[in-house]
Parts: C-alpha cells; structure tokens; sequence
C-alpha cells in the first residue's frame, strides 16, 4: 500500500512536469480548468484546431498514446506512468476528448486484428491525432442490442459492399476513419452472422448527418452507407467473427480506466465555498454539508477504485467487468449534483446563459450533458446487469431471440 | 504506486479468514445474543494466540509489532465474521489511545495484556445523546479522582480498564479535556449493563464515584489525542464494515441463487440484481475509501483526519446499504430470528453510531476538505 513515486516513476514525472511545462498551450489553461462536462469549448480558438496541435506536439517529443508500443507510435509506457501522465497532463488533458474513441479503442482493435502494413500506416498518424478515428457500432434499432444490428456487408469479389445505417457515432463529422460493426450472414444467431471492418469516411456513398442533442450541441452523428466498398483487407478478424472483435473493442473501453471520471463534485464543492445563501455561506449549512460528503465520498472511492485497478494492471491483471461502476456512479452523480447547485440558487438557477449565469452556466450546461452520459456506452441498467451477471455471478436476462436466427427475429421501432 | 495489501498481508487475511470460519460460526455469535454469555471467551483467547489482538502493537509490548495494514487485514475478517468479541473497543480504541499518550510505565501495564488476551479495555466519552465534542464532556476530573457518569460504553460491562475522557477546566473547551486512564475493577466504578441494538457487542453505563484515575497524556491534550485515536478508530472499523458489507451482499447473492420463485432463481429478475448490482457498488466504493485510509493510516499521512472521515461515511453507508437490502433479498425468512441476515442488520446499525454519527463525520469531512482547500 503505496502512493508514493518509485525513484523511476519519480523521474518520469519530472520529465513529463517540465515538457508540459515547456510546451502545453497555456493561453487555454484558464477556460480549460474551468470547464466541465457538457461545456469544454474555447471562446476564441477552434477547439479541434488546438487539440490536434497539442496532440500532434506531444506525439513528436514522444508523449502521446503513452501505452502503446513505439513502432505504432506510443511510448510503451505502464500503466502507472499513464496514470502519472494524466495528472501532470491537468486540464489540458480535457483536450484529448476527441481522441478518446480512436485511441482507447479503435487504435487497439486494429492492433489486435489488423494486417502488419496497415498497422504501421494507420497507427502512429492516429496516435499524433493527425487522423481521427470514430467507432460505428450503434444502429436505430439496437441500442443496448448492440448485436442486433442490421448494416450489411455482401462479398462481391475482393470487396465487401456495405448498406444500412448507424447511429450515436461520436466525432464522425470530423473523422478521418472508422471501425464498423456489419450483419455478413443473416441467417444464423444475432451473434455470430458478424464482421468488423475499418474504412475510410470519405470513401463513396458515406454520408454523415450530425444530430442535434437535448443539450443543443452535435457531438453525435447518423452515418448512412449507400453501396460503400471497403477492400477485404480492411476486414478486421475472421468473417462472421465480429461480436469477438468487438468484445476486444469493448474490453479495451475499460483499459482507458485512469482517465478520471468527471463527477461534477470539485465544481460543486467550489461553487459551495463560495455562495452566500440566506443564511450564510452554503458550506456552513449543515443540509448542503451532508450532501456535500455523501458526493465526495462517492467521488473519492471512485477516485480510489480506479487507482486500485491500475494497480492490477500494472501487476499484469487484466481489467475486469467491476470497472463498469465508474460510469455507474459518475452519471448519475453528475447529474444530481447539477440538479442540487442549481436548486442552491433558487429561481437564479434556471438561468442558462454564460454571461448572465452563476459560475458561467455550467451546471445548467452539466444538467443538460448528464442523460447522454447515463446512456452512452452502456445505460445504467445494462451497467447494473454486468455487474451483477459477471461479477456476481447472478443469472442473464431471458433472452428469447437467443439461438434463433437473425432474420427470424421479430423487430419493431427503435429510435 | 501500489494500491493493493502485499501477498504477505493477504496471506495474513486467508488465515484469519479460515481462524474464524471454524472458530467463529453463525451458531456460535447467536450463543452471544442470545445473551448466554457477554462474549465469546473462547475465541478471544484464541484471537490472542493467533497473534491478531496484538498485531498492531510493538513487540517490546507484547505484540507482534507487524502494523497497521495488518490490523486493517484482521479487522475486515472480524467484520465478515461478525465476530462477537471486544475487539474495537480493546484495540483500535484503548490500544491506540495508549499507543499514541501513554507513558512508558501505562503501555508495559496494559498493553501486553491486551496482546496476550488477558485485559479487555474501551474508550468512555460518551454522556448520552449527542457526538463527540468537547462540550459534550461534563464528567469531572479533580484531585485525582473523576466523578460522573458514561453511556454508552462499549464493551463497558466486561472491560478491565477504559480510557476516560474529563473535564478539567470549566469551559468547554478543548483544551478543558483531559485523558485518564481507569482500572475498572477499583473501587468507585459502577457498571450497569444497557439493552442495545446489538447484544452481541455489550453497551453500559459507568458511573464514577470518587474513583481514583492516573492521567494518560498530557493535561489538556486529551481533545487532540482523542481525535486521532477517533480517526484511526474510523479507519480500523470501516475495514469492519467493509467485512460486514461484503458478508451480507455474499449472503444476499447466493440466496437470490438459491431460491426459486415463478419458475425461476430470482437472481434472474432484474429488479433482484440491480439490487445487488448496487450493494456492491457501495461496497466497493466503502472498500477503495479504506484502502486510502488504510495507506493514510499506516504511514501517518497528513491526509489521514479526510482520509478517516471518507472511509468513515463509505464504509458506514456500505454496510447499512448492504445489510438492509440483504434482507430486502431474503423476503419473509430473511426477517426471522432464524436466519442470520438481522444479526449483521444489527451490527451495521451499531456500528454506524459506535465512533459518533453518520451526521458527525459528514461534518467533519467538510471542515477537514476546506482546511486542507485553504492550506
């Protein structure tokens, strides 16, 4: 039980201190610090301009994708030294959002299916984040059935041919790239009729529509194929093994545990510290105290769970399905805490604009972020059901379209 | 870094574990509540010769000098085993009480008889309703003698000796507050036995007559001294809880496994495993909050005071969390005195007063978040 810097972590600290300090773009430490889920935006700059100068910065000197191998762009790092990174890394870390996808899961599912060559021209520019890349699993009617979708990718000589639809894709409206979840056979289980692909977005017949969210930005996309061909060396695994491709994907989601869940809770604490409330400061108040420690202990023990799994890591463990409990909790705190600091300004609170609301309007902005971030990736209930079905043990849920092929399945609606 | 107990100390843990699966069953606590006995005796001894009640103690007094880690490790066992024996009053509270204020000549008398299992010894602060806190103390200390009344005690009926806090001074001030140490079996103490949520951990009040106490630590410290031992005592019995926690989400898991209703296990309707779903979120989020205890604990950081009041709340809210639901999972039977779901429902109440109330630690935690923010 150590929280102290080995000699060599101790180092490696010093290094990425000082290159962070030399080099990170300071003119946006400020706005970057003071932003929060929902509202991680620059007022005079284009954020995804700043971002990939950052990132393409780092990669040059060696700090980008730390866990990743060096021949595809990373630094081989531990887990530990990622982890180090990220603090040190502060707010600028914020700036890395639009590359979580890539490199936390695309980048790694290429490296576990994709051919030699392709790994070597495709990784180290996504690593630099000169190329972005976006994940294409979600369709209309799937949901939480991710298995169930229905894009199809027909063999037509060296080539696969694909039509359907997709839905949720972040960042697809600036990717260069995708890795894309297609039916090859419909008529066998839902399972096992699938194959992952990675394509080029500009290629033909690729359209991207992005969606205006409950919160009124577009960080999510509808992407239609309309007769897209993708080469058959772009095929990510076997044919009609795609559901363990994407297992591997999704398995990799987890390995990106460190990165520090937003929970609202320092904006809330800071924000408590200084308001004046009736009867005094709201810190004072013993009704805003109790909630105040309820939430930090959930934040902390978060906090703390997740560095326990590093330590696994770093032990050569892998990640397992108990990390599922950082978006379990996270979401829904989120969106209670944003609920409570704008209940603590009574009819003020219902202001939203940045001029004219309290702390620049970011709990309004968090209130209207949290339901996204409750249902992305996973919703709380299919969270709840992992939990529970891997790590305790507990039974699946019925399934009544399990063993019956894909094309006898009844299906209706969806969104 | 390396948030984790070594091997050696999850060793450690796989051997108190299976000590107290064979010594310490379900049948042989319900002999306790049932009240057919204030303790387990028995395993008492046998926790001293394995070494556990003194495994945090130096070995120049008697213990086996191995540290806090250890003892956290042992403590987590206790609380899966809901074990009923003076184990939090002796040693995370006298023990440490001694180990942080006491002189030379205190700690050679007592604390190698706690090690051995031969003394049995609490902490006496509170004076009814109401949480630790200076003005709280009212029992007077003068000329050597203390006069006043204490309740609840833990442990209070079968303790040979409690480290009693009085006041000295006039005001309620902290630095009004001094420690004493009082062998109970001298004359001017009187122990009455009080009926508690949890029989299998005793409760009592101690009246004080003229009785003759030598202080421990220096007077006008006894505030501050209590304070630490308080935060160590928080760390030490969220690792309990945490034991506790795991125990009850084990116990509710396995019967939802277990029982069939409608046709089905009903650990297969969803409502049923969400439940349990959330038992060990809070779980595992009490069990992260202590690891940093723990850490904090053992290296005597200066994060311990937040570090104390997180594992504290977590772990208090995990095995309350965990122990009612527990039963919620059992239906009918798990409201019988038969099963045993209500002795840790019991337990978990106790436990979440014994230190001060939940409410006491939230606000602590916040004082001690916006020290360290200033600093």
């Amino acid at each position: 039980m150590n929280f102290d810097d080995t000699p060599q972590e101790a180092e490696f600290r010093s290094q990425a201190r000082a290159w962070i300090a030399a080099n990170a773009p300071k003119q946006y430490e400020d706005e970057l610090r003071k932003s929060s889920l929902g509202r991680t935006q620059l007022k005079n700059a284009n954020i995804l301009e700043v971002a990939k100068a950052w990132q393409k910065k780092k990669a040059e000197a060696g700090w980008a994708c730390l866990h990743w191998p060096r021949d595809y762009g990373g630094r081989g790092s531990s887990p530990i030294e990622r982890v180090i990174w990220q603090q040190e890394e502060g707010p600028f870390g914020k700036l890395s959002g639009m590359f979580i996808i890539g490199h936390g899961m695309c980048g790694p599912t290429m490296m576990a299916f994709a051919r030699e060559e392709h790994k070597r021209n495709y990784l180290p520019p996504l690593a630099s984040g000169e190329k972005v890349w976006c994940q294409l699993f979600s369709e209309p009617a799937g949901g939480s059935d991710v298995a169930g979708l229905r894009t199809r990718a027909e063999k037509d000589g060296d080539e696969w041919v694909i039509n359907g639809q997709k839905i949720w894709t972040s960042g697809a409206h600036y990717s260069d790239y995708g890795i894309l979840l297609t039916r090859t056979d419909p008529n066998v289980a839902k399972h096992k009729g699938l194959t992952m692909f990675f394509l080029d977005m500009k290629s033909p017949g690729v359209e991207v529509r992005p969606i205006k969210q409950a919160n009124g930005a577009s960080d999510f996309n509808e992407v239609y194929f309309t007769n897209v061909r993708i080469p058959d060396h772009q095929r990510l695994g076997e044919v009609n093994d795609g559901w363990n491709v994407s297992l591997t994907t999704l398995m990799n989601e987890r390995m990106s545990i460190g990165a520090g869940v937003s929970t609202g809770f320092p904006e809330l604490f800071d924000y408590c510290a200084s308001l004046m409330l009736d009867d005094g400061p709201a810190i004072e108040d013993r009704a805003v105290r109790s909630k105040l420690a309820n939430w930090a202990v959930k934040a902390s023990g978060l906090r703390y769970t997740s560095m326990r799994a590093i330590s696994a890591l770093s032990k050569g463990e892998r990640p397992g399905p108990e990390n599922s409990i950082g978006k379990l909790v996270a979401g829904a705190m989120i969106q209670d805490v944003a609920t409570y600091a704008l209940d603590l300004q009574g009819a003020a609170g219902v202001v939203s604009g940045p001029e004219d609301a309290d702390v620049a309007g970011r709990f309004q902005a968090m209130l209207l972020r949290a339901p996204g971030t409750r249902v992305e990736g996973g919703t709380d209930e299919i969270m709840r059901n992992i939990i529970a079905e891997r790590v305790l043990g507990l039974p699946g849920d019925i399934r009544v379209d399990k063993d019956v092929p894909f094309n006898k399945i009844p299906t209706k609606g969806g969104n | 870094m390396n948030f984790d107990f070594s091997d050696d100390q999850k060793q450690l843990r796989d051997q108190a574990r299976k000590f107290l699966t064979e010594k310490c069953s379900p049948k042989a606590v319900r002999v306790v509540l049932d009240g057919k006995t204030p303790y387990d005796k028995e395993l008492w001894k046998g926790l001293a010769e394995m070494g556990f009640l003194g495994v945090a103690i130096p070995e120049d007094f008697g213990g086996a000098g191995a540290g806090h880690l250890e003892l956290c490790v042992i403590a987590e066992e206790m609380g899966r085993a809901n074990a009923p024996v003076p184990f939090s009053s002796t040693v995370y509270l006298a023990a440490e009480a001694l180990l942080i204020a006491g002189r030379d000549a205190q700690k050679k008398k007592w604390l190698p008889a706690i090690a051995s299992g031969e003394a049995i010894g609490t902490l006496a602060l509170f004076e009814g309703k109401g949480n630790p806190s200076p003005k709280n103390v009212k029992l007077a200390a003068a000329g050597g003698v203390l006069n006043g009344v204490k309740k609840p005690v833990a442990d209070g009926a079968i303790a040979d000796f409690a480290v009693v806090a009085a006041r000295t001074g006039s005001v309620g001030r902290d630095s009004d507050i001094s420690l004493f140490l009082v062998d109970l079996k001298a004359s001017g103490v009187e122990v009455k036995n009080l009926a508690n949520l949890d029989p299998t951990r005793g409760q009592a009040e101690i009246t004080f007559n003229n009785c003759k106490a030598e202080p421990l630590g220096a007077a006008g410290e006894g505030w501050s001294i209590l304070t630490q031992v308080l935060d160590r005592a928080a760390v030490l019995s969220a690792f309990e809880q945490v034991g506790g926690a795991d125990r009850a989400l084990e116990m509710g898991r396995d019967y939802a496994l277990d029982r069939i209703a409608f046709g089905r296990q009903i650990g297969s309707f969803q409502a049923v495993k969400h439940m349990l779903a959330d038992m060990y979120v809070s779980a595992t989020l009490a069990r992260s909050n202590s690891y940093y205890g723990a850490w904090a604990l053992s290296t005597n950081a200066s994060e311990l005071p937040e570090a104390a009041a997180a594992a504290r709340i977590s772990a208090t809210q995990a095995f309350q969390h965990c122990a009612k639901n527990n039963i919620q999972v059992h239906g009918g039977m798990g409201f019988t005195w038969e099963f045993d779901c209500h002795m840790y429902y019991r337990r978990a109440n106790a436990m979440a007063l014994g230190l001060g109330s939940l409410s006491y630690w939230e606000d602590q935690l916040i004082d001690r978040m916006r020290k360290k923010n200033a600093a």
